[in-house]
């Protein structure tokens, strides 16, 4: 019964016009109890879906493969019943959009404790709670905004709103799906930084999705990196922005534009991301890859440990130091 | 609120004296000499002459637009010539009849196309959804008059478990009510089912299922309201429309309300009677659609009155 998630050659099929396409194709890793863990990969790598199969609110038709490991359970083979009851009480997802994703026509109050009233809490102590979470989430003067419906907050309001409604059910593993990037940037900081606190005062394990590698080094522990529906690199994120082992993450890094200096301008990636319906056979990164030989057309590289925690699936992983 | 309904209420009048007006030009252009018509083909020329001069027909238009702008505001349209009372209170009379009717019709609509929509729009594509739109298509097509016949002939005829003509008991009601809710629930159903199934794509339904709501917690929680915003408009319009099935229902089953005495007006050329029920049905037609929008924006904090109207 352990409080780590495992996952273990995680396989999502959706359907599509000309058959199922493996959106997400043996992803394995692991999220320790109290433990940030940074999901990176460019739109269509299987970032979200990954974090949807995490708490089972898949499209219609999807079928998935491989383990999903919680407390003794796999979760892709416990019964409805159990599964919904780990959403929201044991892991719990922040999604892109708050606007999109509170209900306009419920006030603030109602649907952040809505878990609580639905657990038979009376009136009193759910708007005490309430009135805690919102505290919790930085919410100034969280009493007096109760009532309030989500139109009438800000960006970064809703976005805390949305925080302390996924901290209602007080879950142990919080899923939080590009959590900053609909918001002004001013305001991205300022919720990466709540998030990054609430993980550390609760001691909770945390997902964090996101394209934004600069979003991923300031609060994540570990870093995994998706291609095209596969892990292509995962390790401790100082280790894998300063040493990449996968050409890339290698990519990923020298595409963010420096801010401090006028030289260094960012090498933007070349080409086109393979998406998972036009996946190329072999490494599905090789087209785009420097490093790319036969070897790399042909045979799809399994993920090997190139260091203690550090895993990469590319065939010439060793190369890419000399290649500074 | 409340200065917003004042100012809806006298937007209202407005709408009013236009309704007023047009019925005043459409009787006007009517073929045929009102008088000559009232007296019937064996009158003498004295006695129409002496009728036309009564009912003010031998002065300039617009001084008779006058004289019917001022009578309508005093509630006044006349003497029925064929009841022999004022046209606006035996229109008065048959109301609450027409009322009762329309209101039962209505609640029936509501309370199982919303239902039917609900149940369809949960699961677009799946069994119950495909029968849903199937059958209220096929509701939607009937004719009123036919669906009342045939509805007298299984009921009525064949079973003799419901009255098939007048009023009184509820029992009497069933039949019409029904004739006229069927081709509405139809509609309010079809409504009902696209919002839902367009609500349920909306991303705060993953939200509420994030939360381990189950289906129906989702559906009844998180859908439904928002989903009726569209439903509640288009019931308070049809609400209006409902009157022109209730001339024919009313036909067909012998009801005794506003329908059947317009039926009847118009046949024996009864024009105060037409003026004063038309004139009353604007009304009701207005007061439906704002009860609408103030409901409206009950339904969707978002939705300020002032900007609606």
């Amino acid at each position: 019964m352990s409080d780590m998630l495992e996952l273990v050659g995680l396989v999502v099929d959706l359907p599509g016009p000309g058959g199922a396409v493996r959106v997400v194709d043996g992803v394995s890793f692991d999220i320790p109890p109290a433990t940030t863990v940074g999901l990176i990969g460019e739109s269509g790598s299987g970032k979200t879906m990954t974090a949807n199969a995490i708490i089972g609110l898949l499209p219609d038709g999807a079928t998935t493969g491989g383990a999903l490991c919680w407390r003794g359970d796999d979760l892709l083979r416990v019964d409805r019943r159990r599964r919904r009851r780990v959403r929201g009480r044991e892991i719990a997802m922040i999604f892109q959009d708050p606007l999109a994703a509170l209900n306009p026509t419920q006030t603030i109050a109602r649907q952040v404790g809505e878990i609580l009233r639905r657990d038979g809490l009376d009136r009193d102590e759910v708007r005490r709670r309430v009135v805690d979470l919102l505290d919790r989430a930085g919410i100034p003067e969280p009493a007096r905004r109760l009532n309030n419906y989500p139109h009438e907050f800000s960006g970064g309001m809703r976005q805390r709103a949305m925080i302390a409604l996924a901290l209602a059910g007080n879950p142990a593993l919080l899923l939080a799906d590009e959590p900053t990037t609909a918001l002004d940037v001013t305001v991205q900081a300022r919720i990466l930084r709540l998030l990054r606190t609430i993980q550390e005062s609760e001691g909770l394990a945390m997902l964090l999705v996101s394209h934004d590698l600069r979003v991923v080094a300031h609060v994540a522990h570990q870093v995994v990196v998706m291609y095209a529906g596969r892990v292509a690199e995962r390790g401790p994120t100082a280790t894998v922005l300063r040493r990449p082992a996968h050409p890339y993450t290698r990519a990923l890094v020298d595409s963010v534009p420096a801010i401090r200096t006028r030289t260094a301008l960012a090498h933007p990636l070349p080409g086109t991301p393979a998406t998972p319906a036009n996946r190329p056979a072999g490494c599905a990164f090789h087209p785009r890859c420097p490093l790319a030989r036969e070897r790399c057309r042909t045979e799809q590289p399994a993920v090997r440990s190139v260091a203690p925690d550090h895993w990469t699936a590319c065939h010439f992983a060793e190369e890419i130091a000399d290649r500074v | 609120m409340i200065r917003v309904i004042v100012k809806r209420l006298l937007v209202g009048v407005l709408v009013m004296w236009g309704a007023a007006s047009l019925i005043f030009l459409i009787v006007r252009v009517a073929p045929g000499d009102p008088a000559t018509i009232l007296l019937g083909p064996d009158a003498d020329p004295a006695q129409i002459a002496e009728l036309t001069t009564r009912l003010g027909l031998d002065q300039p238009k617009l001084t008779q637009y006058v004289h019917f702008l001022a009578d309508v505001a005093r509630f006044d349209f006349g003497e029925s010539y064929r009841l022999g009372r004022p046209a606006m209170s035996e229109v008065l009379t048959r109301l609450p009849a027409t009322a009762e009717l329309m209101l039962t019709s209505t609640a029936i609509a509501v309370v199982f196309g919303v239902t039917l929509g609900l149940l369809a729009g949960a699961r677009p594509g799946r069994m119950v959804d495909r029968v849903v739109s199937a059958s209220t298509i096929a509701l939607q097509s009937f004719p009123t008059f036919w669906v009342g016949i045939m509805l007298i002939l299984v009921f009525a005829l064949w079973l003799g478990v419901l009255p098939s003509a007048d009023a009184g008991t509820p029992a009497h009601l069933v039949l019409p009510a029904v004739t006229l809710a069927l081709p509405f629930t139809a509609t309010v159903a079809r409504l009902t089912r696209t919002s839902v199934a367009e609500t349920m794509r909306e991303p705060y339904i993953q939200t509420a299922r994030s939360k381990g709501l189950t289906e129906p917690q989702v559906l009844l929680g998180h859908a439904l309201r928002n989903s009726l915003i569209p439903v509640v408009t288009i019931v308070g319009l049809h609400m209006g429309g409902l009157m022109g099935g209730a001339v024919i229902v009313e036909n067909v089953f012998a009801w005794p309300g506003l329908g059947s005495l317009i039926v009847d007006a118009v046949a024996g050329r009864d024009y105060e009677v037409v003026q004063a029920a038309t004139f009353l049905i604007a009304g009701i037609v207005m007061l439906f659609n704002l009860v609408a929008d103030l409901l409206y924006s009950r339904l969707d904090p978002r939705i300020k009155l002032d900007t609606v109207s």
